[in-house]
């Protein structure tokens, strides 16, 4: 009889990581930048109809990078739970820090469980609040490890070279013209030389606290995305 | 972790994930079967619409009736559905208000899933479906009639739906009334009613359809003047829903006020 190899659980964890990374690091990146109104998400993405930023809920946004039916199960999920919740009690008393915990729990679980592959996703949750501190953006990674991030952030390929970027040239209170400049501009950073990302590609949204309507989330037309550029 | 419901694929129905996760949350899915209970809950009354060129008008009064006690004098029954539609209810104003509420959460799941709208077809079938879903409560003279209209973007004119308790559908053309007073603002609506009204015409129309169902009805509201409450009028057009601001809806009301004062049956129409 044959026996099993033993795999110490460090090893089997650090596989299962690292086979989620390299998944993950083959797409493009998303950047999530706060501006003076709100919250902006832009992603690099080819696709009219797939989308990688969507609405969840009045107040609540939702980015991600990976396996596109992995983080469209996860959205559908997100946009059920916060549905649920806003019916049974009051639309005001869903949040985007229990959306957060929930999305950490399935991935936390995905991740450790020996049955499954872990996810090869990223997301970002983000709330816009009344103001500019109520804003909140959570960033969840492949093993459901939540991480609160302050004015900006960037998940998929190549991060690094863009979260410099826009580490290094990022102030707070942007104007929406500059915030959409800046995350498109620092989105090329993933190639030396940089490159420019075409504005075909872009997928851009915002919440914006300022929209009179209870759903803030806005997708932007390519005509303003263009202007913005200029 | 969210359980198995949660991530399923193909269903974009807010109503039966409902079903499936929170059962007791549906409206209705409490029907005991303990005989009647019509004058247990509030009812609400009257509720008229028109179509105008580009658009359609929907008008509810204010008045709540438990019986023959007056249970609300201020009572919403004009809900925005979504962007483009609208929806008002008579009957049963408790599970009729949480089946608007559940009929708004629908709409906005299914767009928020499949990235697009409902036609305006899939919307008035879905509000049937939830609507057959109260029949029980319905036999128990709990029933929830609706009155659905919206701007319909493709055809870009404005459409009216109204229902019965089974959830069967009918598309109604030019203008339709539901509730207790409806007769009688249907009959005020034949005689002032033109397709080629304006917007603020038809808003006219519909106070002074509402006007002669109060005229006749017990359980319909008139306006009242001392308190200044006034319908609710919303409109639809391609700009999307609008509530009428009190104020605007106040001064229209006045105009139809002070023309009863010398005609207290209201407009007479030409015979021929």
């Amino acid at each position: 009889m044959s026996m099993p190899f033993y795999v110490s659980p460090e090893q089997l964890m650090k596989d299962r990581a690292d086979f989620a990374r390299k998944g993950i690091s083959r797409g493009r990146s998303v950047a999530v930048v706060q501006y003076a109104d709100g919250v902006l998400f832009v992603a690099e993405n080819p696709s009219r109809a797939l989308h990688k930023i969507s609405e969840i809920y009045d107040r609540i946004g939702f980015a991600a990078v990976g396996r596109y039916n992995e983080f469209e199960n996860l959205r559908i999920a997100g946009v059920r739970l916060a549905d649920l919740r806003g019916y049974s009690y009051d639309r005001r008393d869903v949040t985007g820090r229990s959306l957060a915990n929930a999305y950490a729990q399935t991935l936390g679980t995905i991740f450790s469980a020996g049955g499954e592959k872990p996810y090869e996703v990223e997301l970002f949750v983000a709330e816009v609040g009344d103001d500019a501190s109520g804003d909140q953006i959570y960033r969840l990674t492949y093993d459901g490890s939540v991480a609160d991030v302050q004015g900006y952030g960037v998940m998929g390929g190549q991060t690094e070279q863009v979260e410099t970027h826009l580490g290094e040239h990022y102030t707070e209170g942007l104007d929406l013209t500059s915030a959409i400049r800046l995350a498109v501009e620092s989105l090329g950073q993933d190639a030396t030389p940089a490159r420019t990302v075409p504005a075909g590609d872009l997928e851009v949204a915002t919440l914006d606290r300022t929209r009179p309507q209870p759903r803030k989330f806005k997708r932007l037309t390519d005509e303003t995305v263009n202007q913005a550029l200029g | 972790m969210l359980p198995e419901p949660f991530t399923a694929a193909g269903s974009s129905s807010f109503a039966d994930f409902l079903a499936q996760q929170s059962p007791g949350l549906v409206p209705g899915a409490s029907a005991r079967g303990v005989g009647d209970l019509t004058d247990v809950a509030p009812h609400g009354t009257t509720i008229v619409a028109a179509t105008f060129p580009g658009g359609v008008v929907m008008a509810g009064d204010r008045r709540a009736t438990m019986g023959n006690v007056i249970a609300q004098r201020d009572i919403e029954k004009v809900f925005p559905a979504d962007e483009y539609s609208c929806i008002g209810i008579a009957g049963s104003a408790g599970l009729a208000v949480e089946v608007v509420r559940l009929f708004q959460v629908e709409l906005e799941h299914y767009e928020k899933l499949e990235g697009t709208e409902l036609s305006a077809d899939g919307k008035a079938n879905r509000l049937a479906a939830l609507i057959r879903g109260n029949l029980g409560l319905a036999m128990q003279g709990l029933a929830v009639v609706p009155l659905f209209a919206g701007f319909d973007v493709a055809t870009r004119i404005g459409r009216i739906f109204s229902y019965d308790v089974t959830g069967g559908r009918y598309e109604e053309h030019a203008f339709h009334a539901v509730g207790s007073g409806s007769m009688f603002a249907r009959g005020a609506l034949k005689k002032l009613y033109r397709d080629d009204l304006s917007e603020t015409e038809t808003i006219t129309a519909t106070l002074q359809a509402l006007y002669d169902a109060a005229d006749d009805d017990s359980a319909t509201g008139g306006p009242d003047l001392t308190r200044r409450i006034f319908p609710v009028v919303a409109v639809v057009t391609a700009d999307g829903y609008r509530r009428v601001p009190d104020d605007e809806v106040g001064a229209l009301a006045d105009e139809v006020i002070g023309a009863r004062l010398v005609r207290p049956d209201g407009p007479a129409a030409p015979l021929n």
